[in-house]
Formats: structure tokens, sequence, C-alpha cells
């Protein structure tokens, strides 16, 4: 369609970037084989290199922002994929994230606080005790099947699309575990002593592997603390462009865990822990060195335990699996061997290569709830590749991809179970045989 | 807009439906250039065609119109090889990227177009068979590509460039006919015109299907490095090399230079003060190699080698090989701007052109480092500067020319692997006499008789202005 000044809507947020970042590019065009959305679609507009092109245009006053433009910048999952192809180093996520929060923030004509941001967002998802209450209908609905019939008979679809997305993704119930106490101590030798970030989605339907998180840690001499007063990281805001909000969560951690008393600050969620890690360069006051330094202190657990030396697991877990790569993990943490060679001590597990492991799964935070459809072409390829692969379990770090393979081996009626290398470590640790919760 | 294009793009988008036809000024601004980003020009429309039918009816339309076109890849050419120098149509072949059969007994496989390289390995993964020609571009780059080019890369040393492995390519001609060259088999009798498609630079017909070579793997391989004290004794030892009758599946020299940028960005472990070092690869049946190996130790010690490494594991290899392809991103950490060129010499005269290129680099005082495929020849000085200043423009431009004439005075050629694309028109008519353009211009008017399908590459036009020169530029890798 022909652009016209008239549907040039917003401001340019151009100024918001550091303009050498995008000088960094330099064209090759490495990068595109390895976007997500370039592999589906195959046009350069949505691939790394062209995104980087249109932030650069309108940057410059060529190129104005029109829905066009913001349609593709928005189609972007941030998976950082490009940054591990990237010879040049090009950051690409400090130019799309800023980016983005400035094309939101100068578009007075969309809907700011939509139901679905400012309710379920902002409102529901950043705390755990409020979601776990809110999901409490549809666990009912769970376990007395009544999901399941709805399920079947579609009447899912009844409801508005971002929720149906998340009634969808609801995972099978777990044994209702209660919350992590403040501190669990090392089982043994004391080697560390570390702190436990919980997450708010992921304490609220993952509390199982905050637990086999927690056991794994004991099992290996840590001392772990739980802090109570600690909050969502703030990466679900951050990336829908709410970046105060964003803010005041980071400074509620930095209370909560005082980096001087702990070896390490350990989360299990991907995208948590690249969000916790970035904490010191998303903003810019008095407080950043300290930001900064308390961000040197995060790791994953997987990072963490493969540095410490695991104790050796001795019970057998008899499957074929394969580790699923969160983007988080892979391209905005660059790790790739830790979970592996963590899963390779496990003995009876057979570990097969993935294809295209290191593809987004279409789940990118809350990439599914606002695109939908390129997510489920992701999340179908997804499947396509595990089904290559002929594991029955699925490995996978991140609290958001397990959601998404889950629901769409669910939707494909794949009978797959997804589960996290500490739920596996722990099984093994304490000589349990996993029955195997399939999910469809 | 004008008229003529609003209603073309109509056209098209009866024939693909509206999502695959692009014709808003952003989405085609993405399409200006490739890897070779001196020249911009906007087609007027993009379209993603996903079969061969749908690629001969836009080819049909166009040629009803009177409308220029060009295929277009990945977009990784460092020559402007899918730039449309002339505007028009710009058939974007990515969405053409099956594989669409693997045939390990006739050791064939045959893709579509826009299969990238590496993904096609990929594939072939466990069945003990790969496709050969590795650029390092490969990971982004596609085999139509590659075909139109006739890419080349490290192993093509032993194994020979595309064009050894292209058995046989569907093409849709200039006028929107399909015909099939070649095949599954090899050899066929009379001209060898699938050879004459392959680097063709999409001037002679859009290939739609390839017939590919399998490899089979070899059966072991050992990696080395020789580090040297200087690049004459470095070069004076690949002419050794290869005079002592090995072929070795690849072998590279990266300069001082280019390892203290390498060195920083992947931490191999290169000794830094050295002037130059070899990365070697031999390859073949188990039995012999270790022999293979040591004669080439002895060879580079007898060449004053002061060191020569053995890659201990595969993963040690692949750190090496992946210092080697991504040495050129590594470039950034050195200057804010390079220029990447692409010559070829016979290998006996490595030594001269590089002692000429270090020689030119001080006349025009600009620093060059080198990385390159020094088994075949195949040179790539790059030449480092800051674009924000004019005059080391300038110089840089000057160095340029010098070198690729020097090639051209040693009996060598201005490109190995990348291409003429609209980079290097200037230098056909002193690469080639009058009589050598004009035979290859009648070949291209025979096949592209009407002129529409990608003007202005590859032959320098009668009449039309040719770019004066070599444009130096943020350059990407090989």
């Amino acid at each position: 369609m022909p652009e016209s000044l008239d549907n040039v809507k917003a401001a340019n947020p151009g100024p918001v970037l550091d303009y050498e970042l995008l000088l960094d590019c330099v064209h090759c065009g490495l990068c595109t084989s390895a976007c997500p959305t370039y592999a589906e679609t195959g046009d350069e507009n949505e691939s790394p290199r062209g995104r980087i092109y249109l932030m650069r245009g309108v940057t410059d006053g060529k190129l104005g922002l029109t829905d066009r433009v913001r349609s593709h910048l928005e189609l972007c999952l941030d998976c950082r994929a490009c940054e591990t192809a990237c010879p040049s180093g090009v950051q690409y996520g400090k130019l799309i994230e800023p980016f983005r929060i400035a094309m939101d923030q100068a578009d007075a004509s969309r809907p700011r606080g939509d139901w679905f941001r400012r309710y379920i967002l902002f409102g529901l998802l950043p705390y755990p005790k409020r979601l776990r209450w809110a999901l409490t209908p549809a666990r009912i609905a769970q376990r007395t099947g009544a999901l399941a019939v709805a399920r079947a008979l579609r009447l899912t679809r009844l409801l508005p699309s971002p929720l149906r997305r998340m009634v969808e993704m609801l995972p099978s119930p777990r044994r209702n575990e209660g919350a992590l106490p403040e501190f669990l101590p090392a089982i043994g030798k004391r080697r560390a002593t570390v702190a436990l970030f919980t997450g708010c989605v992921g304490d609220a339907m993952f509390r199982h592997v905050n637990w086999a998180t927690a056991r794994v840690l004991q099992h290996n001499g840590c001392d772990v603390h739980v802090p109570p007063t600690q909050a969502c990281c703030g990466a679900i805001h951050f990336h829908a462009g709410a970046n105060e909000p964003a803010w005041q969560l980071a400074d509620t951690n930095l209370a909560a865990f005082d980096p001087q008393r702990f070896d390490a600050i350990l989360n299990n969620i991907a995208g948590c822990g690249s969000m916790l890690k970035e904490y010191g360069h998303h903003w810019h006051d008095s407080q950043q060195p300290a930001r900064a330094a308390w961000a040197a202190k995060v790791r994953d657990v997987n990072e963490f335990l493969d540095q410490l030396g695991p104790e050796r697991p001795c019970g057998e877990i008899r499957a074929v699996a394969t580790y699923h790569d969160p983007c988080h993990l892979l391209h905005a943490q660059k790790i790739h061997d830790a979970p592996r060679r963590l899963l390779a001590l496990v003995p009876g597990l057979e570990l097969r290569d993935l294809p295209e492991t290191e593809l987004c799964c279409g789940a990118a935070g809350t990439y599914n709830l606002m695109q939908p459809d390129m997510s489920s072409r992701l999340s179908r390829r997804k499947i396509e590749n595990i089904r290559h692969t002929q594991a029955r379990v699925v490995i996978t770090a991140n609290a958001g991809c397990a959601l998404q393979i889950a629901r769409e081996a669910r939707e494909q009626g794949e009978r797959l179970a997804v589960v996290h290398p500490m739920e596996i470590l722990d099984w093994s640790y304490r000589g349990i045989t996993p029955r195997w919760q399939s999910i469809s | 807009m004008d008229r003529s294009t609003l209603e073309l793009a109509d056209e098209l988008r009866r024939l693909l439906g509206p999502k695959r036809v692009l014709d808003s000024r952003s989405d085609l601004a993405v399409y200006e250039c490739d890897a070779f980003v001196l020249e911009k020009n906007c087609p007027s429309v993009a379209v993603l065609p996903e079969s061969t039918a749908e690629v001969a009816a836009i080819v049909r339309l166009c040629n009803e119109r009177g409308v220029a076109f060009v295929p277009r890849g990945a977009g990784t050419s460092l020559s402007g090889g899918g730039m449309p120098v002339g505007g028009g149509v710009m058939i974007v072949l990515t969405r053409m990227r099956e594989v669409l059969e693997v045939n390990l007994r006739d050791r064939y496989a045959v893709v579509e177009p826009g299969v990238v390289n590496v993904n096609l390995n990929k594939r072939l993964a466990g069945t003990g068979f790969h496709y050969a020609p590795d650029p390092s571009s490969q990971g982004a780059c596609t085999i139509g590509g590659n075909a139109a080019t006739n890419a080349g890369g490290p192993h093509t040393l032993k194994y020979g460039v595309t064009v050894n492995h292209v058995l046989g390519v569907e093409l849709v001609t200039a006028e929107g006919e399909v015909v099939q060259l070649g095949g599954p088999i090899d050899g066929s009798p009379g001209p060898d015109l699938v050879g004459t498609i392959v680097g063709g630079e999409g001037t002679l017909g859009i290939v739609t299907k390839v017939w590919v070579r399998l490899t089979r793997n070899p059966q072991g391989v050992r990696t080395m490095l020789g580090i040297f004290e200087s690049v004459d004794d470095a070069t004076q030892a690949i002419s050794a090399i290869i005079g002592a009758g090995i072929i070795p599946a690849a072998l590279e020299m990266m300069d001082q230079g280019i390892l203290v940028a390498v060195e920083e960005a992947f931490h191999f472990g290169f000794p830094l003060d050295a002037e130059a070092i070899l990365l070697i690869e031999v390859d073949g049946l188990e039995v012999g190699l270790d022999a293979q190996r040591d004669r080439i130790a002895e060879i580079c010690r007898a060449h004053q080698a002061r060191e020569v490494r053995f890659a201990a594991d595969a993963k040690e290899r692949l750190q090496l090989w992946k210092c080697r392809k991504q040495a050129f991103g590594a470039i950034g950490r050195l200057s804010p701007s390079y220029c990447t060129q692409d010559g070829v010499v016979p290998r006996s005269k490595l030594p001269h052109i590089l002692q000429r290129i270090r020689a030119i680099g001080k006349k025009h005082d600009i620093r060059i480092v080198n990385v390159f495929h020094a088994g075949d020849g195949n040179i790539h000085p790059i030449l480092l500067f800051d674009e924000r200043h004019a005059e080391q423009v300038k110089r840089v431009l000057a160095a340029s020319d010098e070198i690729l004439t020097e090639c051209l005075a040693c009996g060598g050629s201005v490109t190995g692997e990348h291409g003429i694309g609209l980079e290097k028109l200037s230098f056909m008519n002193r690469m080639f006499s009058n009589d050598d353009l004009d035979v290859m211009g009648r070949l291209r008017d025979a096949l592209n008789p009407g002129g529409l399908l990608s003007p202005g590459k590859l032959l320098p036009t009668a009449g039309a202005c040719g770019m004066e020169q070599i444009h130096p530029g943020r350059h990407a890798p090989v």
C-alpha cells in the first residue's frame, strides 16, 4: 500500500537510540536465517537486518513510522537469535527494546490502558498470589474435567482472544505444593550460600520446579535463601513498553536480595534471568552502579551448578528426551552447554539433538498473547521438530517455552511431557521414577 | 508511485494474492541494497513467489509490460548482485526453500533456490553425505545465490566450486518459459549449458530448482595451524605444499592484523606476535592422513614456521573454523569502516602480491589486513578506514584499484567468488578484450533478448555510464 503522510501517527522514537549501535550493523545479512519470523515469511522486512534498516530509516527521517513499519517491528520476538548469529557484535536487543518502548509511548492514538494490559498483564501476571487465586476457577474446571470438555467443544473460543490463549496454555495441575520456606539448609558440607528468585508466573504455575530447584541446590551443598519480599522481575512490563513499573520492580528486588550475603542470586526461568542480568543497563540514575553490582551476582541455576561442579546423580531416569534451548538462555545469556552437561550426568536419560533448537518456539514472553498467528506458526514448527526426534520428553529451562510447547502439543494431540532440567536432576538425586505427566 | 507501477502491483496481486506483493515505500527500502551498500536503488515492487509457475507468470507479466526484473536470494551479495539497478520488479526467492528430494543412492539432492546453504547440510546430517561448497556466509546465503555467483569457500580448494556441484537446473528464461538443463545424472552431451548458467549472476535466467551433487563425508580429518614469523615464509610454504602434490581440503591464511581482532573476539590463543598463520586441513581416508599431516608440518618447518599446532579434537577444530569464518565480522573491532577486496592470483604469485599489497598500503597510508583462501590464490585484502573522512575514502579507492590492477598484471582476476555484480563492472574491460566481452554480450542477448532480466549487471553496457571506480564501504564477511 502506498504510504501517505497522514498514517504517520507518532513522533520519531529514533532519538532514544544510541546511534552508534545502529552503525555497528554492516548490512551483511548473516543474521537473516537465524531469525524465526524471517524463516517463516522470507520477507527481509521481518529480518533483523531489515528491522535495523527500518529503525535507521525512521531515525534518519527517511521513513515515517507508518503502521506498516510498526507492524514489522512489533512482529519481532526479541528472541535475539540474531545476536548469536551476528559476527559484528550488533546489540540488537538494545536497539529494538528502547525503540519499541518509545514507539509505544509516542503513539497517542493507541489505547494505552486496554483492559488486557491493565488487568491481566500488569495487574495479574506479576503477582503470584493473585495469579494463583485467579486461576482457581480454571483449576476447578480442570480437575472436574469441565475444562477438557470445554476444550473439546471449543467453548474456550468464546473467550476474548488473549484470555483464550491463556486458558489454552494452562498446564495440567500438579500436586498442590506449599510456598517455599525462607531458608532451606545445605545437605552435607556447605559449598555455597545462594538466594533463589522464584518468579511470578513461575511461583504460580511452576512451584514444583522451584521446589525441585531448591532440593537440587540443597543436595549440592547450598544454603538456599528465599527472600519473601522479592517481586516480579519486571520483564513483562519492560517488554510491553511499561518502563516505570519495571524500574520499580527492579528496585524492589534490589532491596529484597542483599548481594553481599550471597555467592549468587539464582533463578530457573530464562526470561526472568536475562532481565535480572540486565538490571545494570536499563536505567541510568544514582542507583545504576548498585543495580549493576547486584546483576553481576545473578546466575541461571544450570549455569551455576555447572560451574560449581554438580554431585553425580545416581537414580536412573529411563527416557528418550530432547532439550529445547530457550532464547533467553541461549541467545540472551549465551548458555548452551551447561544444561546439556548436567542432563548428560543422569543415568538412563537419552538426550537427542533437536533440529532448529536455536529457533524460538513462539512463546517469547507475552508475544504468544499479542501476536497469536506468528506465535502459532512457530510453535507448530517446534512440535514438528520435536516429533522428528521421537522424544517423548521435552526438557526446557523457561516457563514460557514450557507453556507454549505444552499448549501446541495438546492441540495437536501429541503425547509429550515437558519438564525443567532441575526436575530431572531432582528425581535422579532422590531416586524417584517419574510418572511422566503427559500433557495431552 | 506512478500509475503504471500501481497497475503492475495490482496485476501482481492478482497473481500472488495481497500478502506476497510489497509496494509500500518502507517495505521496498529494505530491498534497496544487499551486503554491498554503496549503491542503492529501490525496486518498484518486490514479490515473493512460492513456485516455478508463479515465477514464470511474474516474468511473463514483466515482459508484457516491458518492466525490468531481478532475482534475489538472501541479499548477502558483496558486489550488489541482489540490487535492482534498473528498478522494476524484484523477485525474492526466499519462500522457495524446500529440499525437494535427497537421493543418497544416486548422490544428488534437488533443492529450491531459496534453501540456505547450511540448512541443506543440516538436513543431510547423519546421512554420511554433504554439499561441499561452503562459502563463509553459508549460514545465510542461498543455493540459488551460490549458483548465480558460482560461489567458492574454504573447502572448494579440494572439492571444487559451485559449478562442480551443480548437476542440473530448472530455469525460468528471461521470457518466462520453464526449461530444465541437466538433471540427476552427470555429463550430458553438447555444450555445457548448466555451466553457463552457473556464474551468470542472474542475467541468463532465473534458477528455480537445482540438482546438486552430494559428496561423501571424509572418513578422517586433520586440522592444523602453522605459525610463521613472516608473511613471506607463510606464502612460500603455501606454494610448497601444493607443489609437493598435496591438495589440502582447505588452506587459509590470516595475517597479524586480522589475528589481533580474531583473538579479541574468540580467545583461541593465537600468538599475537606472529606475522601470519596458515590454517590447513587435510581429509580423506583415515589411512595416510597422519603421514600427510606430518609432511605438511615438515614443509612448514622447512619454511621457518615457528610452530605447528594440531587441533586436538573436533571441538578445537570447530573453534578454529569459527575464528576463520567469522573473521570479517571481528574487523569492526579494528576500525569503523572497512572494504574487502576479492582478487585472484596464481598461487606462485602470492608472495609477490602480498608484498605489493603491503607496499600499496604504505604508499596510500591505509592499513590493510589479510584473511583469505590461500590454497587457490584467492586474496581478500581488507582496507581499514573511517568513512567519515572523505580524504581517507579517496586513498582507499586508489589503493583498491591498484591492488586489483596488480592482480590482473599477475595473470589473475578481479573476483574469485563474490562476482562482478555492479561493483566491478568497470574492471571487465580491463580484464577482457572487446572481443571477449562481445561474445559474452551475444550469449547474454541470446538468452535475455529484451535485456529486462537483471539489467546493468555483470557485463558493462555499451553507452551506459559504468561506475568509474570500486567504492569502499563497511563490507561484510566473505
